[in-house]
């Protein structure tokens, strides 16, 4: 297992090995930057382009007192159609379990989730979608979203939470646009817990 | 000269034999929440084991490793016997104690927080304390690394420091300096709830002070197994290392720019705005140079010693290796794991992905791939490389060591593959139980079933590690000589001051983190109004 001596150009001959050598290693160096510098173009690209950015302001609340006052009173959580057409959902996740369970929310339409925390650190993951964010208490969390299809998504909490991390999942309905304006003409806020 | 040689040995076995035990407990984890064996009804047990896991796999082991292996790169690649030897056994002890007192209030369900803390989660103060401990120990090994390359540097001015120490080094100041963000965390903010001299914790800020910590501890882990590349493998299979010069700048490189970019953790967080997570964002693709650089330097390094055996053609030369070698076999199974890994970690580097995989199963197999895999499977290598010249006893059973290689490699494969799988199908992490009859969730159970039979071959390769090395202690006494390391091709002469030292690169890694922490941490700690009350968890206090 030793190294054999050898002379000090491995290839062999008295060529000029060690300016070869140079030379490779060089263009495998400017090689190596133009894949990082290509990597970072994408990613900028895809990013201001495509719009798919993480949330660019930093929104701040008291975790102590959102149960009492503001948009994250009971009252105010589920889904809400805004004048532009648009929808609002908001939502709490605490130890363990989501407020509301269960969310509806409409195909086809520009969706806002804003959701944050009151006790420890949480997440949200629907599955099957790239839909994924942290909840940390002190701030909130709020990234668009659009359905294509009807279906059902299940929930769970991403993060650790504590010991019954494991039973913290809750459901999202996709369903057709019209149907849901049917149920969201005499209801100011929209769940699916109930049914 | 290795004249430390029970203090050396004592650092790697208290880390294998904690590996081993924490290996055990993650192939439990893997089979109790998967859907072969009814539930354990308890989650409270596998969240101790999930913590006891993550503190050894991430705090002890990895941390042993490097300093045993530290001490003995300073001894033999400088030729000088270590100085302050008795420091080193004090930092030792620190480890134990620390350890120790960090997992007692693990096992007794105390300190179920998971090894990245989790504030506002409270665990019993013990655990902190202890962690604190393991690090302050480790902090001991910097020093004397730092004190022991200056006092040869004295005796050899201007000459070029070898490389294997010049590497050790600058993996000591990049720990030294990325466990400061966790250590702010546990002393400003965690330790103080802990002792309940304070009862809330902002806990956006303390993400942001984990994640310093979090990714560079990553390139810590690192750090043994390329040295191991550069310094070893060539002089194992009989070559040379293609460039000396290169394998410097790609050690240095770590060091700038493995730090700052742990936001990286946190692209998903909502106390980070978007401009610095672009600012991370980036310098995470930056981090994939060094490793570009070391996988090209090392590929043509493995080529001269084939060529040198006689090995012709463009690929033809690969036959020619020494496969029988454990040294080659292990270095060629990190490769690839470390390219499948590697190319998970360019995923993962960017946001728009990152949104389909975070804190989904991908990570945790992205993470066992890497360390577990590509890093942990050079430990093997350097301990079977080393040994003999620690106990003076020939390791001899190359089958057994051939044999525990594969079966750590295809239990990696077999484990991690399926865990990339039903991350990307959305399964999220860390939890103890999945309800397999759910239909979003039964897709999952198959993939689920293969990792845990991955785990168990990786339990097996585990056993036959130790027996390969106890083996190794009924062999006869013999001489070993004296622990060598590859030399370059062309060994340096000379070599640039910025190269043989490091003010420039330390400068520039603390330089950096200022820039590319300093505003959201002092954002975050100055904001008001966001702190929280903490969550005691292990039952009333």
């Amino acid at each position: 297992m030793t190294a054999t001596s050898s002379s000090s150009s491995p290839g062999g001959g008295d060529h000029d090995g060690a300016e070869l050598s140079a030379r490779i290693e060089r263009r495998w160096a400017t090689l190596s930057v133009a894949i990082v510098v290509l990597f970072t173009a994408v990613a900028a690209f895809a990013g201001i382009h495509q719009a798919v950015m993480p949330q660019a302001r930093v929104e701040t609340i008291n975790p102590t007192t959102l149960h009492l006052s503001g948009e994250f009173v009971e009252s105010n959580l589920g889904s809400a159609v805004e004048s532009d057409g648009s929808v609002t959902v908001r939502a709490i996740a605490q130890q363990y379990s989501f407020v509301p369970q269960c969310l509806v929310v409409p195909t086809d339409t520009p969706i806002t989730i804003r959701a944050t925390s009151p006790d420890v650190v949480h997440g949200l993951i629907i599955m099957g979608t790239n839909v994924n964010t942290m909840l940390v208490p002190g701030y909130i969390s709020s990234l668009p979203m659009r359905f294509d299809r009807p279906g059902e998504h299940l929930m769970p909490c991403q993060e650790y939470c504590g010991v019954g991390h494991e039973g913290m999942w809750a459901k999202v309905k996709v369903i057709d646009k019209a149907a849901f304006h049917k149920l969201a003409a005499d209801k100011r806020r929209l769940s699916c817990v109930d049914e | 000269m290795l004249t430390s040689k029970r203090l050396i040995l004592a650092h790697f076995w208290l880390a294998f034999i904690v590996f081993g035990v924490a290996l055990l407990l993650g192939a439990w984890q893997m089979l109790v929440r998967s859907p072969l064996v009814p539930w354990i009804s308890n989650p409270e047990w596998y969240y101790r084991s999930l913590t006891a896991h993550g503190t050894v796999m991430g705090y002890a082991f990895p941390t042993l490793i490097a300093m045993g292996f530290g001490y003995a790169i300073s001894e033999s690649a400088l030729g000088q016997p270590l100085v302050g030897r008795r420091w080193a056994w004090l930092g030792f002890g620190l480890i134990v104690v620390g350890a120790v007192m960090a997992l007692v209030p693990v096992a007794l369900g105390l300190a179920s927080v998971l090894y990245t803390f989790y504030p506002p989660m409270i665990g019993s103060p013990f655990y902190y304390i202890g962690v604190v401990l393991v690090v302050v120990g480790s902090w001991i090994w910097v020093a004397l690394m730092s004190i022991n390359l200056a006092i040869w540097k004295r005796a050899n001015p201007g000459k070029p420091v070898p490389l294997a120490m010049f590497a050790n080094v600058a993996g000591s100041y990049l720990w030294a300096w990325t466990a400061v963000g966790a250590a702010l965390e546990l002393l400003l903010q965690i330790i103080p709830v802990a002792l309940e001299l304070s009862s809330t914790i902002d806990a956006g800020l303390a993400r942001v002070f984990f994640s310093w910590t979090l990714h560079a501890i990553v390139y810590f882990w690192l750090f043994p197994t390329y040295i191991a590349y550069y310094t070893i493998v060539p002089r194992a299979i009989g070559g040379k290392v293609y460039s000396d010069t290169m394998a410097r700048i790609a050690f240095v490189l770590f060091l700038v720019v493995s730090m700052p970019i742990g936001i990286h953790h946190s692209f998903m967080d909502p106390e980070v705005g978007a401009g610095f997570k672009f600012l991370h964002s980036a310098f995470t693709a930056l981090v994939a140079l060094p490793t570009l650089i070391t996988v090209f330097t090392i590929c043509a390094s493995v080529e001269i010693a084939a060529r040198l055996r006689g090995g012709r053609g463009l690929f033809g030369w690969v036959t020619a290796l020494p496969w029988s070698n454990p040294i080659m076999l292990a270095v060629a199974f990190s490769f690839v794991m470390l390219g499948f890994g590697g190319a998970g970690g360019l995923i993962n580097m960017n946001y728009q992905f990152d949104a389909t995989i975070h804190n989904t199963q991908w990570i945790t197999g992205h993470f066992h791939l890497i360390f577990g895999g590509a890093i942990v499977i050079m430990y093997f290598a350097i301990a079977y490389d080393l040994w003999p010249h620690l106990t003076g006893r020939t390791l001899a059973s190359l089958r057994l060591m051939r044999l525990q290689l594969w079966l750590w490699f295809i239990g990696m494969i077999v484990t991690t593959f399926p865990w990339h799988w039903v991350g990307i199908l959305g399964m999220p992490r860390r939890m103890a139980y999945f309800d397999y009859t759910n239909p979003a969730l039964a897709v999952d159970a198959f993939s689920v079933i293969l990792s845990v039979i991955g785990g168990f071959i990786l339990v097996v390769s585990g056993i036959l590690f130790f027996v390969v090395l106890l083996r190794g202690q009924t062999a006869p006494q013999t001489d070993s000589g004296p622990y060598r390391f590859a030399t370059a091709v062309h060994p340096p002469v000379t070599v640039p001051a910025a190269l043989n030292g490091y003010a420039l690169w330390v400068g520039l890694m603390i330089g950096l983190t200022i820039t590319n922490y300093g505003y959201p941490i002092a954002q975050l700690a100055l904001r008001p109004g966001t702190a929280v009350p903490a969550v005691y968890v292990g039952g009333q206090r």
